[in-house]
C-alpha cells in the first residue's frame, strides 16, 4: 500500500466569465494537460489513473464527461473515472486509487462551463427532488438563507463581508488566472442595491467557466517529479442532511468533522471553497483558523467560480504554495450541495 | 471566424413514484392538510424524511401539523426566475410550521422586503386546485387578519406519483473545428482535419485526437462518397421519427477518412444493406442547406463492388 502521496503539479484554465469552446471542456483541458506534462516532466502514458468530475445539468446533455476524455488520448485504453461532483473528489478517489498500490501516479481534473446555462437555475436541480426542486430555490437565494441565519445571530455583519469581499478581489489582482481583482471600497460596497437580500452582488462568486487539473504521485516518484512535493497529511469529507430547514445554517457540523479528523493544526494558509462571503466567514469560525492564516492568497472562487473545478483548484493553489516553498502546511477545503452540505478537507505539508 | 453556437433547449417531465412516507405527505397536501413524521428522539419531521435521521431507522409514525408558523430565516427575491412559486417579488423563507421541529423551504408573497422578519408569523395559502404536490402549497402569506375560510379538501385517491416539469436553456457552442466542419456543409463541401501526431483524418474534426488528447489541424475535403462500415435496420417507432420504418441507419466511412459517421441509407431495400457496400450522398436542394449534415438527406448505392473486409476492418 503506498501511504506517501502527494501533489506535484498544478495547472489552471483562466477564469473566464465565457469562454466560445465547448461544454465538454477539451479547449480548454489541452492546453492545461500540456501544461502539467511541461512541469512535471511526466508523458500521457505514464500516467496511471485519471479522474474527473464535472456535471451533466451544467452542461446541458448526458455523459458530457465522457466526450472531455478526447483531451487525455484515451487510446489505447486507459484506466478512467469520473464523478459527477467537484473535482476535489475526484482526488479523493485518485487519493485512494494510489493508496492501494496499484497505480503511483494520477492526473484528476475538473472543468466547467457554467455560462452555457442559467447557473443559479441549474443548480436547484441539485436539491431534493419531492418537496424542494419543484419549487426551483436559486443557490443564491439559498445561500441568501444561510447568510441571513448568521446575521440574525450576530455570528457575521453586512460590513465584515463586505471586507470579505474586498480582501479576495485585491488578492485577486495578483492572480493572472483570476476572473475579478483589483481595489474595492467597502463603504462603497454596502451602497450597492441586494441581490438576493441579504446578498450583494460582491458577496456571490461570478459565474465562471474554467478548469483545473492537479498530479497526484506517491513516494519516491513524488520526489523524482517535483522539487519540493505537497504531502497530502490528512484528506476527509463529511456530509450535513440535505434537509436545509433541518440543517443548522450557521454551523458547519461536516466542515468542522472533516477538518478535525484531516488534522489542520499549524497550517499557515487556508485555501477556502466559500462562493459567498458569509460562507468564508462561517468556515473561518468552524475550521476554527486564527487570525494568522492567511485565507485565500489565490483570491478564492469569490473572483472566479468554476464550477466543478473551484474546489480542486483549491487544492492546487494550496498545494502551490507548499511547492514554491512560501509555505510549509496548508489547508484546502471544497464544498458541494447546498448552503456547505458536504465538505473536504486536505491538509498538505513540505517535508524535508 | 467565432465558433458556431445556437440555443438548446432541453426539456422533460420528471415523474417519480413516492413510496409511503412522501406518499401520505403529497396526498395530504392533495387534501389541504400538512403531515410530518415522527423521529426517534420524539422531533417531528416537516416536510416528513423516510428514515430516521439519528439510528437511520424508517420513520412510520405520521403527526398533523398547523398550516401557521414561524419564519426561521428569509431572503428577498427581486426578480423571481422561470418556474418559482411567484412571478412578482417574493421572500424566501425557511418556515416552521406549529407543531414541528424542522422548517420547510417555501415562498412567502409578502409584497416588499419592509414586511419581512425572522420570527414572522405565516400561513399557508393554498392553490385552487390540488395535484399531491408541494405546489399545492402555492406560498406562504404574512399571518395578518383573520384566516380566510379554508377551502374544501378535495380528496380522492392517495397519491403516488409526483411529475415535476423541468425546463433548461442553454447556449450550446460547437468547437472550432467543428464549426469549420459545420460551415463547410453550408457551402457543400465535407471537410475533415488530420491528426498532427497519428496522421488520422476525422471527419467531423475534433477538439482532440482521441488517440493523442493534440487538437486537429490540417484541412482535409472529403468525396461525399464512401462505404458502410456497420448498420442497423430500423423497425420500432419512435417520437421525432421522421421516415416510415423499416430503413437504415449506417456508419458510413467517406474515402479518406479514419472515422466513420452515422447516416441514413435509402434508395434499396433495407435487407440489401451490407457492410463494404459503396455509398453516395444525396444532397437536398441547394437552396434548403444549412450548416448541417442534414444538407445531405441520405446516401445511396452506386453500384460499385463492395469494399474488401480487410479495407475497413480496423474502422469498425
Ligand atoms: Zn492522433
Amino acid at each position: 500500500m503506498n501511504t506517501d502521496i502527494a501533489v506535484v503539479g498544478f495547472a489552471q484554465a483562466p477564469q473566464v466569465h465565457r469562454t466560445s469552446g465547448t461544454t465538454n471542456g477539451v479547449e480548454m483541458l489541452v492546453p492545461v494537460f500540456q501544461e502539467l506534462f511541461a512541469t512535471t516532466g511526466l508523458s500521457r502514458r505514464e500516467i496511471g489513473f485519471w479522474c474527473s468530475g464535472s456535471s451533466d445539468y451544467l452542461a446541458g446533455r448526458a455523459f458530457s464527461f465522457v466526450s472531455a476524455v478526447d483531451a487525455i488520448g484515451a487510446f489505447p485504453p486507459i484506466i478512467e473515472s469520473h464523478v459527477e461532483s467537484d473535482g476535489a473528489w475526484a482526488l479523493y478517489e485518485a487519493w485512494v486509487k494510489i493508496r492501494t498500490g496499484e497505480v503511483d501516479t494520477a492526473l484528476v481534473y475538473g472543468f466547467g462551463k457554467s455560462s452555457a446555462g442559467e447557473l443559479r437555475r441549474v443548480l436547484a436541480l441539485q436539491l431534493d427532488p419531492y418537496a424542494v426542486a419543484p419549487l426551483w430555490p436559486d443557490s443564491v437565494s439559498i445561500a441568501a438563507l444561510q447568510a441571513r441565519v448568521g446575521l440574525d445571530r450576530g455570528l457575521w455583519s453586512e460590513k465584515e463581508m463586505a471586507e470579505v469581499a474586498a480582501r479576495s478581489r485585491a488578492d485577486g489582482a495578483a492572480n493572472p488566472h483570476a476572473q475579478l481583482g483589483g481595489a474595492v471600497d467597502v463603504a462603497a460596497l454596502l451602497e450597492e442595491p441586494y441581490l438576493a437580500d441579504p446578498l450583494r452582488a460582491h458577496d456571490c462568486a461570478p459565474v465562471t467557466d474554467g478548469a483545473a487539473a492537479v498530479v497526484l504521485a506517491a513516494g519516491d516518484r513524488a520526489r523524482e517529479l517535483c522539487e519540493r512535493p505537497a504531502w497530502i497529511s490528512g484528506i476527509e469529507h463529511r456530509v450535513d442532511s440535505p434537509v436545509l430547514g433541518a440543517r443548522d445554517l450557521g454551523r458547519s457540523t461536516s466542515a468542522a468533522a472533516a477538518a478535525a479528523a484531516a488534522g489542520i493544526d499549524g497550517v499557515t494558509v487556508a485555501e477556502l471553497h466559500a462562493p459567498f462571503t458569509s460562507q468564508e466567514l462561517l468556515l473561518r469560525r468552524e475550521l476554527g483558523l486564527s487570525d494568522a492564516v492567511r485565507i485565500n492568497p489565490s483570491g478564492g472562487p469569490l473572483c472566479g467560480n468554476p464550477m466543478f473545478a473551484t474546489g480542486l483548484t483549491r487544492i492546487g493553489e494550496a498545494a502551490a504554495r507548499v511547492m514554491d516553498g512560501t509555505a510549509e502546511r496548508v489547508l484546502a477545503h471544497a464544498t458541494v450541495g447546498p448552503a456547505l452540505q458536504q465538505n473536504l478537507v486536505c491538509v498538505m505539508e513540505g517535508r524535508s | 471566424m467565432a465558433p458556431l453556437s445556437a440555443p438548446l433547449e432541453v426539456g422533460f417531465d420528471y415523474t417519480r413514484s413516492l413510496g409511503p412516507v412522501l406518499g401520505r405527505f403529497m396526498t395530504g397536501l392533495r387534501d389541504r392538510r400538512i403531515e410530518g413524521v415522527r423521529g426517534s428522539d420524539g422531533r417531528v419531521h416537516v416536510p416528513p424524511v423516510e428514515y430516521d435521521p439519528a439510528t437511520a431507522q424508517p420513520l412510520s409514525e405520521f403527526v398533523a401539523v398547523a398550516d401557521e408558523g414561524t419564519v426561521e430565516s428569509w431572503s428577498w427575491m427581486p426578480a423571481p426566475l422561470e418556474g418559482q412559486p411567484l412571478a412578482h417579488p417574493f421572500a424566501w423563507a425557511l418556515v416552521r410550521l406549529d407543531g414541528a421541529d424542522t422548517a420547510m423551504l417555501h415562498a412567502v408573497d409578502a409584497g416588499s422586503p419592509d414586511r419581512m422578519r425572522t420570527g414572522m408569523q405565516v400561513r399557508v395559502r393554498w392553490t385552487p386546485e390540488p395535484v399531491g404536490s408541494i405546489r399545492d402549497i402555492a406560498c406562504f402569506e404574512p399571518l395578518e387578519g383573520p384566516a380566510p375560510p379554508r377551502p374544501d379538501p378535495s380528496g380522492g385517491e392517495p397519491v403516488t406519483m409526483v411529475t415535476t416539469p423541468v425546463h433548461l436553456h442553454y447556449e450550446h457552442s460547437a468547437s472550432e473545428e467543428e464549426s469549420r466542419y459545420l460551415r463547410g456543409l453550408a457551402e457543400g463541401r465535407l471537410l475533415g482535419q488530420r491528426c498532427p501526431e497519428c496522421g488520422k483524418v476525422y471527419i467531423p474534426p475534433r477538439g482532440a485526437c482521441p488517440t493523442d488528447g493534440v487538437p486537429t489541424s490540417e484541412e482535409v475535403e472529403l468525396p461525399d462518397r464512401g462505404i458502410v462500415t456497420t448498420f442497423c435496420i430500423v423497425n420500432v417507432p419512435f417520437l421525432g421519427q421522421r421516415i416510415q420504418p423499416p430503413y437504415v441507419a449506417a456508419y458510413v466511412l467517406l474515402d479518406g477518412a479514419d472515422i466513420a459517421f452515422l447516416h441514413l441509407v435509402l434508395g434499396c431495400a433495407a435487407d440489401e444493406v451490407r457492410m463494404g457496400m459503396r455509398v453516395e450522398a444525396v444532397w437536398k436542394p441547394r437552396e434548403e442547406w444549412g450548416t448541417t449534415v442534414a444538407n445531405i438527406d441520405h446516401f445511396r448505392p452506386t453500384g460499385e463492388p463492395d469494399a474488401p473486409f480487410e479495407s475497413f476492418a480496423e474502422h469498425l
